[in-house]
């Protein structure tokens, strides 16, 4: 059907190809200019999470290139070992710091609740992923953390199926169910952002509307 | 199988070597080693920098798509 | 803070006057910085590798202590066999309040202290007519019997100098002696490591027995305390050495430390509870009054845009409102 058809398919496809041009149309999606307010070092830390998890997959594929006892045998496979540790400690901070500042500009506003929920359930899955890893890792440190989490998790009844001894189930949830799932949610994450856009700052008013006496009335996000 | 290089251990040697006897500070019932102190506070240094170093300005533009 | 505030609906920001900015280039210039980063700290300070403790260097270690456990193992008052839930029905479990939820779990991965981790390895082994004699002692004896010479084993075994098995007064053990002793030796030759951690299958990658056996010695809660890992130590938080470790673990490890987890014998699984209630509430924060009013009261948001709050002053000046 080419595009100068007056009406349009009433087919699924059709429908979800225009509720995405609705919902995020490519100007959208892909801006060459944000707000002004954004004015801020504090902006940064979001695509520095964003770059700090690319090089953690990134390391991680290395990794998985050669396999889990590589990096025992080998210093080129320790050395990649350790750029995929910094790069978890660069991420982790990264993320929080992003938290801080976003916590602190009420970044929920206007609709966003979506947006804040998104972020904290990828930190969650973020500190699971890394909690797996750290048990892959075949080494004193694994063995102690093991038989020490296994407590925890056995204590509300999560240790009969996640069993974090189980070195094989471990690294399968750390290199494809964690990283699909944090995947999915950055993804939405950041959907979310492009959708409704940077949050203004509290209190501001759009310049049409800037007059020092109008009131507003309720309505909270 | 890849053939990846193996490098020579000397070549990938770390100059500062953490591993050895950790430190550690006692506070009260708080304790915590030199190491993640030191992580938690250049993340509380790079937040209070990122807030309060000044930002470039800008020319702007008024007006939306 | 209970009167009824009029509140600002919050502004499109594509109503926002905006200044031009490259997005992609901002991406691919922090993926640098990054992964430079990275490379530059990889390379300064490497990543921590601390040999795993293996059930050799423990029976080399100390001996002792690897037999007393054994006989823990085999007599069924080791920490595994009275576990509970996922291994045995031994214990109920903690609960979380009224929950028993590490018993109504269920015991998905059945063990059988005495006979997966003492008289299997000894059984799979070819042994010596004393000790292939002492396994046919044991399995023909009652369970009370059993009960009874595991038990005064360990008495002895308590008193003897040093926990020295050569050093033990003489009673009535029955075959415990021999076959701890065997199994002492099959630890030493590095059998028994290979044994467990096969759990009878060639292919396997299932480390429960091996790792279980070690945790209820302490050569192993030795090797992590002298490295800072206890619970006590806050060891959640720790790495090997000097290296950072996991520093958002921080409010998961404080619990315990203080009242009423730390003498709880509900800890860990009060302790979960605790952080998925504030989980919960970092979550739904967009939702909960108070909470939400943090940032507004707390100000340090007129720092992040002083320079829009400069140029376009709130209607009421500084009482700003969302």
């Amino acid at each position: 059907m080419s595009a100068s058809q007056p009406v349009e398919p009433r087919n699924w496809t059709g429908a979800l190809r225009r509720r995405l041009l609705r919902e995020l149309p490519p100007e959208k999606l892909l801006p060459d200019s944000q707000p002004a307010y954004m004015a801020s070092w504090i902006y940064l830390f979001g695509v520095l999470t964003v770059a700090a998890l690319a090089v953690v997959v990134g390391t991680g594929c290395v990794l998985a290139l050669k396999g889990p006892s590589w990096w025992h045998l080998s210093s080129l496979g320790h050395y990649v070992n350790s750029m995929h540790l910094w790069s978890v400690e660069l991420f982790l901070s990264f993320m929080v710091i992003h938290l801080w500042g976003k916590f602190f500009m009420a970044a929920w506003r206007g609709r966003r609740a979506m947006t804040w929920i998104t972020g904290c359930v990828a930190f969650f899955a973020s500190i699971g992923t890394a909690f797996t890893g750290y048990l892959a890792q075949q080494n004193l440190d694994s063995q102690w953390i093991s038989t020490q989490a296994k407590d925890g998790l056995n204590s509300v009844g999560i240790g009969a199926y996640f069993n974090v001894m189980d070195f094989g189930q471990m690294l399968m949830w750390h290199i494809v169910l964690l990283p699909a799932a944090i995947g999915v949610l950055t993804v939405w994450h950041l959907v979310l952002v492009r959708r409704r856009g940077i949050v203004p700052p509290i209190g501001a008013v759009t310049p049409e509307s800037e007059t020092p006496t109008e009131q507003r009335t309720e309505k909270q996000p | 199988m890849l053939p990846l290089p193996a490098l020579p251990a000397r070549l990938l040697a770390a100059p500062i070597d953490l591993n050895g006897p950790g430190h550690y500070l006692h506070w009260g019932v708080i304790q915590i080693s030199v190491a993640n102190l030191v992580v938690i506070g250049l993340m509380l240094l790079a937040f209070v920098a990122a807030i309060l170093l000044p930002f470039p300005r800008f020319p702007r533009k008024r007006g939306r798509r | 803070m209970n009167r009824k505030r009029p509140r600002q609906e919050t502004p499109d920001s594509h109503a926002f006057p905006t200044r031009p900015y490259d997005l992609v280039k901002e991406a691919l210039i922090a993926l640098l910085a990054v992964t430079l980063l990275t490379f530059g700290l990889a390379a300064l300070f490497s990543s921590p590798d601390e040999k795993p403790a293996t059930i050799s260097a423990w029976t080399q270690a100390d001996p002792a202590d690897f037999t007393a456990t054994a006989v823990g193992e085999l007599g069924g008052t080791s920490a595994t066999a009275q576990y509970g839930p996922p291994y045995n029905t031994a214990a109920d479990g903690q609960k979380l309040g009224p929950l028993s939820l590490q018993k109504w779990a269920g015991v998905k991965h059945p063990i059988d202290t005495a006979n997966d981790l003492v008289l299997q390895p000894l059984r799979q082994t070819p042994e010596p007519a004393a000790v292939t004699a002492a396994l046919a002692q044991w399995s023909a004896a009652t369970t009370d019997q059993q009960a009874k010479w595991t038990s005064a084993y360990t008495d002895a075994l308590g008193k003897a100098p040093n926990g020295d098995p050569a050093k033990v007064t003489s009673g009535d053990y029955g075959p415990v002696p021999a076959l701890t002793a065997r199994l002492l030796q099959l630890g030493r030759s590095g059998t028994l490591d290979a044994q467990l951690l096969a759990e009878g299958h060639y292919f396997q990658t299932d480390y429960t027995r091996a790792l279980l056996f070690l945790a209820d010695g302490s050569y192993l809660q030795d090797q992590a305390r002298a490295q800072h890992l206890g619970g006590d130590q806050w060891g959640m938080m720790n790495e090997t050495g000097n290296y950072p470790g996991q520093a958002w673990l921080w409010l998961y490890t404080f619990w315990y430390q203080v009242q009423p987890y730390k003498s709880s014998a509900n800890a860990d699984a009060l302790v979960w509870g605790t952080m998925a209630l504030l989980s919960a509430l970092l979550l739904l924060l967009p939702f909960i009054p108070g909470l939400r009013d943090i940032p507004r009261l707390t100000r340090v948001y007129r720092l992040i845009w002083r320079d829009w709050y400069r140029d376009h002053p709130t209607p009421r000046g500084d009482a700003a409102r969302t």
